[in-house]
């Protein structure tokens, strides 16, 4: 037998590897500064190996190739969602400054985790192979699961631990039968080689191929917290640490939503009659139900984790509709919904203190009067979620909606759009007491600091140039999604 | 001579495993028992895996077992150390009594 070894070319792998080696990096120097009073500064280390990993990542852009025995791939569609993880990097990482002194979280397993876990989810998002898209999920997946319950000694964010690792580990299980499944009926683990094969004549709609793509689209939509796998977001993202809730609903939910476009597009696309009305049920239970829970909170955190279900629905429409020539609206979506959840998260954590986390809505009455800035921006991210013109969300609903009619899915579009209509009432609830409600307790000022500042004022950019000048961006995640042509 | 076992009957084996595995997760209360149930399940993947890549002839599904077990190792210890931390803050893993945040 004739082993061959594969052409081992790492160049293209240098954003990986410098994440992969600042996280290691930061593990160690976290040992060594502990007595020092060098703490505060550990967290430029990772911002510094984030930078670098994003200029290296644009310098990959339009190169298409495989490496290591086609187990990994460099496209545009996997290089466009590295660098949207790196920014939501970037940004969590800004964010987490003042926050981790604040609630006295260990630092260097914070930074060094979450470099960890952003390393997965570039490893999800660029393999067309079931084996290193595994490890990539796994690789994002146990990062989450310790950062959640990082708060030591609050059981809230304990308990949230337990919730994800429980339910996540179970939903694991479920994808990995979904794979197996498909590998009992095709005999590969190649993305590629299974839309082959379901292309290639003689093919049977067995048993087991249906179950094997069911359990692997409850598989992910346990990961981008589809309705009904959605029962573990709100305490999830309400339990565990501010920043980190920032990051699992846009990062996770990026990442997650870039391998489930790619198997479904790649794979499975041949089969399309086969699951699109699966995603249409989907989509129309994710959008109503998160939508419709959300009307009743009264914690703004909650509220944001009800609110990521909710436009989880809306990408799912575009997925339902499977149109491969359409999906990069899908990209935009992702996009653009990163930068309006991070910057409204942001507010949530500098609006917080130590011992009160303040995120009950009657803590905003009275903002506007207080701090208008703050309240300004919260204004502008919470416009932007409920898809007001000219801000970026109102573009990314109006691309969806459109594709939509497009593909002649009426009753698709007026769904999504009777639910953005009462969408507007519980992010405009959150305004309203803001600028029109007098404040019942004293709260004292925003707790601002250099990090937080800069990743609002990155978010807001984000928010009006993308709404505004989207070209540019539709142009680049058109691009991305050539590979499914 | 040994006869071989027919792929259908390892098929239907791993099945009957994961959905004890399943049945079990959602079932059970305590914590390390829903777990437990959950390695049934991964186990039953790897059952799958190995008796599908035999039939096929293919090395694919053998090195995915591999890989299933080292994450199966990791999220062990991953959640046994979580469990641990609970325990320690409220003194018991039972599912039941974890209802801080409501569902």
């Amino acid at each position: 037998m004739v082993v061959m070894i594969p052409e081992m070319n790492f160049g293209w792998l240098i954003p990986e590897i410098t994440i992969a080696v600042f996280a290691v990096i930061t593990l160690l120097l976290s040992l060594l500064w502990k007595k020092g009073g060098l703490k505060p500064f550990l967290g430029v280390l990772p911002l510094i190996g984030a930078v670098v990993a994003l200029y290296y990542t644009f310098h990959l852009w339009n190169g298409n190739l495989d490496l290591f025995n086609r187990l990994y791939t460099i496209d545009n569609f996997g290089t466009f969602f590295k660098a949207v993880s790196l920014i939501i990097l970037i940004l969590v990482i800004l964010l987490s400054f003042r926050y981790v002194d604040r609630e006295d979280i260990v630092v260097g397993e914070y930074y060094a985790l979450l470099l960890f876990g952003t390393l997965g989810m570039m490893i999800l998002v660029s393999s067309n192979n079931f084996i290193t898209m595994f490890i990539g999920l796994e690789m994002m997946s146990i990062s989450i699961y310790i950062l959640c319950g990082l708060l030591a000694g609050n059981l809230k964010s304990v308990e949230a631990s337990l919730k994800y690792f429980l339910l996540g580990a179970f939903a694991t299980a479920f994808l990995l039968y979904g794979i197996a499944l498909i590998y009992a009926t095709t005999g590969t683990i190649d993305i590629r080689e299974v839309a082959t094969y379901v292309k290639g004549g003689g093919f049977l709609v067995t048993p087991t191929f249906m179950a094997g793509l069911a359990l692997l689209i409850v598989g992910f939509g346990f990961k981008t917290a589809s309705v009904p796998f959605h029962m573990w977001t709100p305490d999830v993202y309400e339990g565990a640490p501010t920043s980190i809730t920032a990051y699992m609903a846009t990062g996770v939910k990026a990442a997650a939503f870039g391998a489930f476009l790619r198997v479904l597009f790649t794979a499975f696309h041949p089969f399309f009659s086969g699951w699109t009305i699966m995603l249409w049920i989907l989509a129309v239970a994710t959008m109503t139900l998160g939508n419709i829970t959300a009307l009743k909170q009264d914690d703004v955190k909650r509220m944001l984790a009800y609110s990521s279900i909710a436009h989880a629905g809306y990408i799912l429409i575009a997925l339902a509709v499977g149109d491969r020539t359409l999906s990069s609206t899908v990209l935009y979506y992702l996009l653009v919904y990163s930068f309006m959840t991070i910057g409204a998260f942001a507010v949530v954590i500098i609006i917080g203190r130590k011992d009160s986390p303040n995120t009950g809505i009657e803590s905003y009455a009275g903002l506007a009067g207080r701090h208008p800035v703050v309240a300004a921006v919260m204004a502008v991210f919470l416009f932007s979620l409920a898809g007001v013109p000219p801000l970026a969300g109102f573009m990314g609903k109006f691309y969806i909606l459109t594709d939509a009619i497009r593909a002649g899915y009426y009753w698709l579009a007026i769904i999504g759009v009777l639910n953005s209509v009462v969408a507007a009432y519980y992010y405009l609830r959150v305004v309203m007491y803001m600028y029109f409600k007098e404040a019942q307790t004293d709260i004292g000022l925003p707790d601002f600091s250099v990090g937080s500042a800069v990743a609002i004022a990155i978010s807001v950019w984000a928010v009006f140039h993308l709404g505004i000048f989207p070209r540019t961006f539709l142009m680049i995640a058109y691009k991305s999604s050539q590979i499914f042509m | 001579m040994l006869q071989e076992i027919p792929p259908n009957y390892s098929y239907i084996l791993s099945a009957i495993i994961f959905t004890i595995g399943a049945v079990g997760a959602i079932t059970r209360r305590n914590a390390i028992v829903i777990f437990m149930s959950i390695e049934l399940m991964l186990n039953a993947v790897n059952l799958l895996f190995i008796a599908s890549g035999n039939a096929f002839a293919s090395m694919d599904g053998t090195v995915f077992v591999f890989f299933v077990m080292t994450v199966a190792a990791v999220e062990a210890a991953v959640g046994l150390a979580i469990f641990v931390m609970v325990h320690r803050l409220k003194g018991s893993v039972n599912a039941d009594e974890v209802n801080l945040l409501k569902g």
